[in-house]
């Protein structure tokens, strides 16, 4: 019996010919992560535990990026107690203050992820990495704790969901707007306990960042992984970064997928996320008369360039409503360097946005952009339940880069083909 | 690990992510106390004070969905409760409860029958679950092998040492 892309990668790891789904298996893993939120208790696991070293020191990534620059005294003990982690165990990817950016915008970037690799990190979004060919997925702390000790992970071998992609996506329908409308088709556990591969010609369409977008929000669907075949994209994307081997893996002809569709990118819209769940869709013909109150572009989902660029191409010349706060969060300091010498922070600067540091700040409700009671806020996060920005009784809506920028301008949820 | 467990049951929904269990601003700690203090409070304001050692959580598909902090069922662990039923979990909240001790069972049937304020008790061994208040038994789906394995040890670190 054929195996998916995600299972031959597993196989891989386990030192297994075949694996099939459902199976549990232990595998070795090429990179473990951890943030300053979840490391904090992985390490009281991991001395609790009594363990005196780590499997590798080269194979773990410990960036403190959610309540960074830290946002209070808990926030900066939390960060210091992982700082001291890093220095007595040597752990060469600590990222913190000035060289940092948000986990899964970094890990790429650095190098430090490649197709092929066996990935988790104590962060959901790990799920990011998929868009590179590596198969990755977020686990807990107590798993990163054992992970950190052993190098190994216990997995159980997911059944698949096969997406195939094609057609053109027209000029403001991006990978956000791609991984909405299948969250909106098969729900917020349409992929529970899957994996999410991804194939067809519609993906030439498709650039690292949208991939990486679509890939992030994988974890929306319950799904374990979302995975991306390695094609000239990725290798380009890998070629002078990532120094590991290249592992190319891909499906078997007769690999089993338990559901496929076939989604035509030439017939999507714009799209929104209404509150409280990602799967409450709605194209932007459909969404009606929104007012909102805050607006922010970036994070682990659209913090990249592209993001960037796209909303300062629609942002240019224009101003930002009254009465609306938009916030714009670029995913690194390389990110962040590269706007800036490109005159992205004049046009977003002049039309009335704030540029902040790399943090994930508003993304969770931690800092810079919180909420009030009533308030709304379109964002490019990837996750609008209950709470998450601020105040319960406040909304998020999720959305691209464009239409975002467009909402900032008019201060009601906007079609970018409109402005 | 308590091989039963008996409480009286909180009922929830749909979809109860790790937001709502525990919001994202209480997370610059990991103290179990301070983390017991604050669970469920965007969903269920009172259940802090009404909660009692032993007492039982029941949800319904993806219970846990969201991120993966294991300050969620670490809060919920802390805060007295026995034992978590839905009749599905989001996996890295199935993953993260088992690492740590805290038993967790899939039973749609249960799930969706059970209603809050019930008195229900659970043998972990058979996956026996008992509602007292109407009677009713179901059998929840047992743990695989190589789960019980980490269960039986103390969580997942006592089975690597
Ligand atoms: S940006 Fe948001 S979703 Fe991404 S890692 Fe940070 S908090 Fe999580």
């Amino acid at each position: 019996m054929g195996m998916t892309m995600s299972q031959k990668i597993l196989a891989h790891h386990a030192g297994l010919k075949e694996v099939k789904a459902g199976q549990l298996i232990e595998a070795k893993l090429d990179m473990v992560l951890g943030n300053d939120i979840t490391s904090p208790v992985a390490i009281n696991v991991f001395e609790d535990n009594g363990a005196c070293g780590v499997f590798d020191n080269t194979k773990i990534s410990l960036v403190m990026d959610h309540f960074t620059p830290n946002k209070d005294i808990k926030a900066a003990e939390q960060c210091a107690k992982v700082r001291r982690f890093a220095d007595k165990y040597d752990i060469a990817n600590y990222f913190d203050v000035g060289e940092m950016g948000i986990e899964h915008c970094l890990l790429p970037e650095k190098g430090l992820v490649g197709p092929g690799n066996l990935c988790i990190g104590a962060d959901s979004h790990t799920c990011t990495y998929g868009a590179l060919g590596a198969f990755s997925t977020g686990v807990g702390s107590t798993d990163m704790a054992a992970a950190m000790i052993t190098g190994k992970a216990w997995f159980k071998v997911p059944s698949a969901i096969k997406f195939v992609l094609t057609g053109k996506p027209s000029k403001y329908v991006s990978g956000k707007d791609v991984i909405l409308h299948i969250i909106g088709m098969i729900g917020v556990d349409g992929a529970l306990y899957q994996s999410m591969e991804f194939a067809g010609d519609g993906l030439k369409y498709l650039s690292m960042d949208d991939r990486f977008c679509i890939a992030n929000m994988a974890i929306e669907a319950g799904a374990k992984n979302g995975i991306f075949p390695v094609d000239d994209f990725t290798r380009e994307y890998v070629k002078n970064r990532y120094n590991g081997e290249v592992l190319e893996f891909t499906a078997d002809d007769d690999a089993v997928y338990e559901k496929t569709y076939t989604i035509d990118l030439s017939t999507l819209r714009p799209t929104v996320s209404f509150p409280h769940l990602p799967e409450n869709t709605k194209t932007i013909d459909e969404v009606g008369s929104i007012k909102v109150d805050q607006v922010v572009i970036g994070s682990c989902t659209n913090g990249r360039i592209s993001d960037l660029r796209i909303a300062a191409e629609i942002l240019k010349d224009k101003k930002i409503a009254k009465g609306v706060r938009c916030i714009v969060f670029p995913g690194t300091q390389n990110i962040w360097l590269e706007a800036m010498h490109e005159g992205l922070f004049d046009i977003f600067v002049k039309a009335g946005a704030v540029v902040s540091t790399p943090t994930c700040g508003p993304c969770l409700g931690g800092h810079m952009g919180i909420l009030a009671k009533g308030e709304r806020c379109i964002s490019t996060t990837n996750r609008n339940f209950v709470g998450r920005m601020g105040h319960v009784e406040s909304e998020v809506y999720l959305a691209s880069p464009a239409v975002a920028a467009a909402s900032a301008i008019t201060g009601y949820i906007s079609n970018p083909e409109k402005i | 690990m308590n091989l039963n467990a008996s409480g009286t049951v909180f009922k929830y929904g749909d979809n109860v992510d790790t937001d709502v269990i525990i919001p994202a601003r209480y997370l610059n700690t990991s103290s179990h106390a301070e983390l017991a203090a604050h669970c469920m409070e965007d969903i269920d304001k009172e259940f802090v004070s009404k909660v009692k050692q032993g007492d039982i959580i029941v949800g319904e598909k993806n219970f846990g969905c969201g991120s993966s902090r294991e300050h969620a069922p670490i809060a919920i662990q802390a805060a007295g409760v026995s034992c978590v039923i839905a009749c599905t979990f989001a996996r890295i909240f199935y993953r993260n409860a088992i690492n740590i001790g805290l038993p967790i069972l899939e039973c749609p049937e249960a799930a969706k029958e059970i209603k809050s304020g019930d008195r229900v008790s659970v043998d972990f061994q058979t996956g026996i679950i008992t509602n007292e208040t109407t009677g009713k038994t179901y059998q929840a789906e047992p743990f695989p092998e190589f789960i019980q394995n980490i269960i039986a040890k103390g969580g997942l670190l006592n089975s690597i040492k």
